[in-house]
């Protein structure tokens, strides 16, 4: 029962998280949309990379520039696997699929580790670089394992399930990531726990020190670096399942620096964080591109955002609220956060405005496409747009700091209360 | 020999091309163990610029301004951006300098298109200087390499001759005792990172007609910038030089030898054929691995020898 209420949490998003593809249900036809399935299934396999990556990054202290190597080398090695199950050669059930990827991403972890643990900070972020740029040259260049350009492709309709699905709906797929991704992330969660999680901390704080204490900084660097390889893994099985094809894109550069972007934008400090930068930059990913060529321009400026102002990322800025939450005071900014929101939307409406024009003039008209709001085409050769994006941009930013201002006081005063309220209990 | 001497030219001009590059780098490195990942980005504007500046007013115009333009920009990234991350540490400053990659990518592919621009050698140059054994070798790239043996001497009198250079290479090796002993260095450092944007930038002016001037010549020349400045060694201007050179000669030579490790072992007497195991990696031809070759230099130099060819501390 005490299982029960420590882990409410968990139980209460899976519940959430099965049920939600309902909202989408196309009940006339009785059947689920296909592209809200593919984007969740995709938050969850992206979830479990962007989650291994802080295994390196928040816990280890460890920047890989890399790490897609590890879940394209395992989705490659799952593919395999399950080509070799439909040759039949190998029998494994369609369930342990990304197990076999994870084993495969556990083995090239421990490999590939073996040289870029060998030193760490920029040295590891430099040698993680080299490894990316390495594989994905190879991908191209070994048409045996990796397929050359056209990758691999498999048929996830294996009949070998043990509960007799046969995963042809995209419904079934999904059902496989969120119990793969919630294993995942238990057995990730359940990691920090261990003496290994708290050394990969102490070797991230004060790596002499942890030596000092006799532990060896390197060991710790590598077992880290081969166990967040095996989640990876998993996460490419997954992947293959969905697309059923695997390139080399999957193990290149861009990748990797979507999990760094995730990650970063999430927060590393806390073990959600990552989840939470997942889940921003996919959908900003899979909804922005549909209407933009910039998408990866907005993540960009997110990234740069929290990087200077809040390198603690979402999930640290809402635990900021913790103390004045514990204090029963958190209604008291609402209104500073009500005054806070139009200024910031101004700002917002005149960037994108400004992005949108400048990316439409150019990339917009090499494709044909014209800039539409509501409907209206919008002439971006004309000065009014470009006048009214620069104005709103300007008179929000200048408003903006002034309600930041004021914000700032309101905030100072509630955490001193807060703080005093917590001493004197 | 007549493939030698002309890729041995090749090779020098490709070579002090990426000198060009990796010297500013290498200050930066060394003086504040920033992994600058915008740098190659600074190249790509150089080239980009250079293009926009030269159809309005012609290419030597743009010799000069582009670089100061980058420049600009360059101080106005440390300025506004590093200094503030400063504080959060190394990894805070190379994930800052990585994002502000990723925007001028994309800032640049949103101003002048994904499409390569036609920035090309200018007329004046536009033509084969001499003949080595049938092979004409253009004016422009002698022009480069009088570019690039030009910043170089600048760069080594202003290193060795002036005040501002002495703090430099005092602030190169120890940056914690010539703050102390007084000196500006957070002032100097933004006049080097401007002046390595610049050089970056003037590398691109010259550089971008040499290739191709497209939205992704940063994210292809950026690591092997890197592979350079790790090679020669952190703090090392000469390590720096020598690396540039050697990269751009194996890069060059690498393309002109058409030769796999199954034609050695051939000269053994093993014939390699497709039941061999490792087959496909024997029978791989040097052309097609030479891009690869950089980043296995940089993965073993920095495992090996993390401290470089002549590094005086390890990256």
């Amino acid at each position: 029962m005490s299982l029960l209420r420590r882990n409410w949490l968990w139980l209460l998003a899976l519940v959430v998280l099965l049920a939600f593809p309902f909202l989408f249900y196309d009940w006339a036809k009785g059947r689920h949309s296909g592209f809200a399935l593919t984007l969740m299934s995709e938050i969850g396999v992206m979830a479990i990379f962007a989650l291994s990556f802080n295994m390196l990054m928040g816990q280890a202290g460890l920047l890989s520039f890399g790490h897609a190597v590890l879940f394209g080398l395992g989705a490659y090695c799952a593919a395999h696997v399950v080509n070799l199950v439909k040759a039949g050669t190998i029998w494994l059930p369609t369930e342990l699929v990304p197990l076999a990827g994870g084993l495969g991403g556990l083995f090239f972890g421990f490999v590939l580790g073996w040289l870029a643990t060998k030193q760490r900070a920029t040295a590891f972020a430099m040698i993680t670089m080299g490894l990316g740029e390495l594989v994905s040259a190879a991908a191209l260049m070994f048409m045996g394992f990796f397929g050359g350009e056209g990758g691999i492709t498999i048929d996830r309709v294996m009949d070998t399930s043990l509960l007799g699905v046969r995963y042809t709906s995209p419904w079934q797929v999904y059902c496989l990531v969120l119990a793969w991704a919630f294993i995942a992330a238990a057995l990730m969660r359940l990691q920090t726990q261990t003496p290994l999680g708290r050394m990969a901390n102490a070797a991230r704080d004060n790596f002499e020190r942890a030596q000092f204490v006799g532990y060896d900084p390197r060991r710790i660097r590598w077992i880290q670096f081969t166990l967040a390889g095996f989640f990876a893994g998993i996460g490419g099985g997954l992947y293959v399942l969905i697309y059923e094809i695997v390139t080399f894109d999957t193990v290149s550069a861009a990748k990797s620096a979507n999990a760094l972007l995730a990650v970063y934008i999430g927060g590393t400090g806390a073990f959600f964080g990552p989840i939470l930068g997942t889940i921003v930059v996919v959908l900003l990913q899979s909804g922005v591109s549909l209407l933009s060529n910039a998408w990866l321009l907005y993540v960009g400026v997110l990234f740069i955002v929290m990087v200077m102002y809040a390198p603690i990322g979402l999930v640290g800025l809402i635990g900021l609220h913790a103390p004045i939450w514990r204090a029963g005071r958190l209604r008291e900014l609402l209104l500073p956060y009500l005054r806070a929101l139009p200024p910031a939307l101004m700002v917002l409406l005149g960037f994108v405005l400004l992005v949108e024009l400048t990316s439409f003039t150019t990339i917009g008209a090499a494709q044909g496409k014209h800039f539409a709001i509501a409907g209206r085409t919008i002439d971006t050769t004309s000065p009014l747009p470009w006048g009214i994006a620069l104005v709103a941009l300007g008179l929000g930013a200048l408003w903006l700091r002034r309600e930041a201002r004021a914000f700032r006081l309101r905030w100072d005063a509630l955490m001193e209360d807060a703080k005093r309220q917590a001493g004197a209990s | 020999m007549e493939v030698f001497v002309v890729s041995l030219l090749n090779g020098l001009v490709y070579g002090m091309l990426l000198f060009m590059l990796a010297s500013g780098l290498t200050l930066i490195l060394s003086m504040m163990g920033v992994l600058n990942f915008a740098h190659a980005s600074a190249y790509m504007l150089g080239a980009y610029f250079a293009y926009t500046i030269s159809l309005y007013v012609g290419f030597w115009p743009a010799l000069i301004v582009a670089p100061v333009l980058c420049g600009l920009v360059g101080a106005a990234i440390e300025m506004w951006g590093l200094r503030r991350v400063h504080r959060h540490g190394h990894i805070a400053e190379l994930l800052f300098t990585f994002g502000v990659a990723l925007i001028i990518e994309k800032a640049v592919q949103m101003t002048w298109g994904l499409l390569p621009v036609p920035y090309r050698v200018p007329e004046l140059l536009d033509f084969p200087l001499f003949r080595i054994y049938g092979t004409q070798f253009p004016a422009y790239r002698a022009f480069m390499l009088l570019i690039s043996a030009l910043m170089f001497g600048a760069i080594w009198l202003g290193l060795t001759r002036t005040r501002v250079g002495l703090v430099i290479q005092a602030a190169l090796t120890h940056p914690d005792m010539a703050s102390a002993l007084g000196h500006n260095v957070p002032r100097i450092f933004t006049l080097v990172f401007a002046a390595g944007t610049a050089l970056a930038g003037l590398a691109g002016v010259i550089g971008g007609n040499y290739q191709v001037t497209e939205p992704a010549m940063a994210f292809t020349m950026g690591p092997i910038v890197f592979v350079v400045v790790v090679f020669g060694g952190l703090g090392s201007l000469t390590g720096c030089f020598i690396a540039s050179i050697l990269m751009g000669l194996i890069q060059t030579f690498a393309v002109v030898f058409d030769v796999s490790l199954a034609d050695l072992l051939a000269k053994f007497g093993i014939t390699v054929t497709a039941s061999t195991p490792f087959a496909e990696i024997l029978t791989v031809t040097l052309p097609r691995i030479g891009a690869l070759l950089p980043f296995l230099m940089m993965v073993l130099i920095l495992v090996f020898r993390p401290r470089g060819l002549m590094g005086t501390r390890d990256t």
